[in-house]
């Protein structure tokens, strides 16, 4: 099947979704005329859970992590608030204030920033998380300790920082952050002026801390969506979960409001890691050596020992010599099977920063990560990773990230965070 | 910060923005300047001020409405300055560079009724040593739009011209210190003669004939085959090369350029405006935010903090210009825009050594980053301010 004729069908496959979830929505499935449109339409802002998540995974991403550098919870609560009014207009494919590019007087700066006008809304999702730093100042930084807002008592256990994982190189200039902002869309000006915009509101509330441009989805979140393939040539996220399996959504990816704090009913976390690729080295490994570390074969995906992508994944099964897929391989130490039936949304994105001072790509896997609980569910699966994974000779993980990804916007006048601010 | 010179006088908004707004506004005596910032003889009722390195006293602490004078001696050891401030520090008068053992006047109109503050700044950072001056009387100010306009503009050029004055002083002092081959007092009066330029470094932008590059081009920014003069050249033969054959003769240009800033400043054609005024309030922090923040200002000395409380300053004193028609358009934006002047200050003086500032190389990145933060935080705000008297 074509992947034109995929993005076809994408409307009905969303659709159904939406009345699942709530959190996709009506103009996708208006898409009916072409493929084009499909990708250039509308998801829907509101629903119970935040789009941008079980959403299918748009072609770029913008990821941006915040200090907040007020002390002040009223004001911190009213970012929020212009914040999700601004992200619900740009979700439409309007600008951030009503005529803000042009309407606020010729010596104003503009309110819109204006690079997206005339631009399609390109599936535009825009997801927040919250920062451990939100609930306790963050370690480093002048507010380490402090219950700046009154929220300590709200901290969900889940939102813990990492634990140090073998072989990591973590940059803290590309590491953590108070808030998050995910912004995905199918048009790289679209997800950069969605950011930017909501950077530029806060400047004096929060202050990036880092970011990360993706240009090409590394997982699908949709049995309507072909697998991608990351920067290694190897097709990623034939096992994620998808949006359809909503047993599997429901069971590793949306929290509970029983789990723990009730405000984060209908949320998430989201993991990222930021894992450079050794590119030059990896194209100089034989096609036999590239199969072996993933566990699949380069050309079709389908595993080791098998014929088609989609054919189970059996790690027992065994050739003339020996098992066919190694005991390190990445795709036997990330499977659900070697993990007591653990799973994850993958969300992640290829990136490329240009070259390093070596003539080397600076270049990977933004790897996102949502679940109902990342330490029950990430760590333990990236520290089997970290141990032994062959992909290891390949990659180095250098930045890293958690946020509490609130529940969706629903009523008139709620916004991202109102439970946890109520 | 001066970037090449060819794309500057085009590329400031402010200056188109002169030509709706200025026709009306300003046309200001040169005589009542003059009056403002008299050196003349002593007044009868002048009020006197004894300033030293840990006081500020006043013989008196109230006056009717109309001209004051301020009789100020620095009794103490650092240079001094002595301000009145009206709300939001808006200044209303102020003598700069006041050497230890000297005496200076002030004639400073206060035309409403109120509570102004007055403040002797020792070594010339921070707050300085408050106290509450009180006028009482009849209300002498118009209260329509445009002659607060008018008074704003009017306000503001009191500032630039002080701050001419004192930059000429202290410009010929490091000037006679290069040409006597003292690079050591030199090099201590770098960063104090830049603070006067960078206070106001807007109205040397609006001159024509490169005016601002010839005083403040960097080496980085000179073309191939461009003559570089200015601070930033002194600054390298200072700090790098050693003083060169032609260091005085450098030295010389610099003290013409500064005279012809000055000359421009008090011609009788010379008006500004108030959106010009905000407009240099934004251009003072966006420099901050482009060459102060790395460090490639002052890239010999790093001396860049002064430069740095210099813009800050100057941009406070130019919005607090603005700060009636601020009030009556849009109440909160004053608070914010104090609130964040505040926040900067306060950072800025973690770094205060003695008179001045740490070399900027001492400041780590992530210091650096505090300070970019607080940086976009007020300009964020300050960026408000020329619609806000636009609309007035």
């Amino acid at each position: 099947m074509s992947r034109r004729s995929l993005f076809g069908l994408a409307g009905a496959g969303v659709v159904a979704g939406a009345a699942a979830g709530g959190a996709v929505g009506t103009a996708v499935g208006r898409a009916t005329a072409t493929d084009h449109s499909a990708m250039a339409g509308t998801v829907d802002f509101r629903g119970a859970h935040q789009a941008g998540i079980v959403t299918p995974a748009q072609d770029r991403m913008h990821f941006v992590a915040f200090d907040v550098i007020t002390d002040s919870r009223e004001k911190l609560a009213s970012l929020l608030r212009t914040w999700t009014s601004m992200a619900e207009r740009m979700s439409q494919g309007l600008q951030a204030t009503p005529d803000g590019a042009t309407g606020s007087g010729e010596y104003s700066p503009p309110e819109d920033t204006g690079e997206a006008l005339g631009l399609n809304p390109s599936q535009l999702t825009i997801t927040i998380g919250f920062g451990p730093g939100l609930f306790v100042g963050a370690p480093g930084t002048p507010a380490e300790g402090v219950d700046r807002f009154g929220l300590a008592a709200r901290k969900p256990a889940a939102l813990e920082q990492m634990p140090r994982f073998m072989l990591d190189a973590l940059d803290p200039a590309r590491s953590e952050g108070d808030l998050c902002i995910q912004a995905c869309a199918n048009d790289p000006q679209v997800a950069v002026h969605a950011v930017r915009n909501l950077a530029r509101v806060g400047f004096g509330v929060v202050a990036v801390r880092w970011s990360q441009l993706g240009f090409g989805r590394t997982s699908s979140t949709s049995t309507s969506q072909e697998t991608p393939r990351n920067l290694f040539g190897f097709k990623d996220g034939t096992r994620n979960i998808k949006a359809e399996d909503t047993d599997a959504v429901d069971r590793f990816i949306w929290v509970d409001g029983a789990d723990d704090q009730p405000w984060m009913a209908g949320g998430s976390y989201l993991v990222a890691r930021r894992i450079r690729m050794r590119i030059e080295p990896w194209d100089r490994t034989t096609l036999h050596e590239q199969e072996r570390v993933f566990g699949r074969e380069k050309g079709s995906g389908a595993p080791l020992g098998q014929d088609d992508e989609f054919d189970p994944l059996d790690l027992q099964s065994k050739g003339p010599h020996g098992l066919f897929i190694d005991e390190d391989a990445h795709v036997r130490l990330a499977s659900a099977e070697e993990n007591g039936g653990i799973r994850i949304l993958r969300r992640g994105y290829n990136f490329t920063d240009g070259s390093d001072g070596l003539g080397h790509l600076d270049a990977g896997l933004f790897f996102i990560a949502y679940c109902r609980d990342p330490q029950k569910q990430f760590v333990p699966l990236q520290q089997a990773l970290s141990r032994n994974d062959l992909l290891n000779e390949y990659i180095t993980h250098v930045g890293s990230a958690v946020f509490a990804v609130p529940p969706g916007v629903d009523s008139g006048d709620d916004y991202w965070g109102s439970a946890l601010f109520a | 910060m001066t970037r090449n010179a060819p794309a500057r006088p085009h590329g400031r908004p402010h200056r188109r923005l002169a030509v709706p707004v200025a026709a009306g506004l300003v046309a200001l005596s040169p005589l009542a300047l003059a009056a403002c910032t008299a050196k003349s003889s002593a007044d009868a009722d002048a009020i006197t001020v004894n300033a030293t390195d840990t006081s500020c006293e006043l013989s008196a602490d109230s006056a009717q409405t109309g001209q004051s004078t301020f009789e100020i001696t620095n009794n103490g050891s650092k240079t001094t300055e002595f301000y009145v401030y009206d709300d939001g520090d808006r200044v209303m008068g102020e003598v700069e560079n006041i050497g230890p053992g000297l005496t200076r006047t002030l004639i400073v109109n206060l035309p409403q009724p109120g509570d102004y503050e007055t403040a002797c700044k020792p070594g010339m950072v921070g707050d300085g040593i408050r106290g509450t001056f009180t006028v009482s009387g009849e209300a002498q100010q118009p209260t329509d739009k445009s002659a607060k306009l008018v008074a704003a503009a009017e306000g503001y050029k009191r500032y630039v011209v002080s701050q001419i004055e004192a930059l000429q002083e202290t410009g010929q002092q490091f000037v006679d210190a290069i040409k006597a081959g003292d690079v050591e007092s030199a090099k201590a009066r770098y960063p104090l003669v830049r603070t006067y330029y960078e206070r106001i470094e807007p109205i040397a932008e609006s001159f024509p004939d490169n005016l601002d590059p010839r005083i403040d081009l960097r080496e980085a920014d000179l073309a191939e085959g461009q003559q570089w003069t200015g601070f930033h050249r002194l600054e390298k033969d200072l700090w790098v090369t050693g003083l060169q054959p032609d260091s005085a003769a450098m030295a010389d240009q610099l003290m013409a350029d500064i005279d012809e800033l000055a000359d421009g400043v008090s011609a009788p054609d010379f008006t500004v405006d108030p959106l010009q005024v905000a407009g240099g309030a934004q251009g003072l922090l966006d420099e901050v935010a482009a060459t102060k923040i790395t460090g490639e200002e002052d890239i010999f000395s790093h001396t860049d903090l002064y430069d740095f409380q210099a813009n800050v300053d100057g941009s406070q004193a130019a919005v607090a210009s603005l700060r009636p028609i601020i009030d009556e358009q849009d109440p909160q934006l004053g608070t914010q825009i104090d609130q964040r002047f505040d926040d900067l200050d306060a950072t800025l003086a973690q770094y205060h050594q003695g008179d001045g500032f740490v070399t900027y190389d001492q400041v780590t990145e992530e210091q650096r980053r505090e300070l970019s933060q607080k940086i976009d935080a007020l300009s964020a705000v300050v960026s408000q301010v020329q619609g806000v008297v636009a609309s007035a």
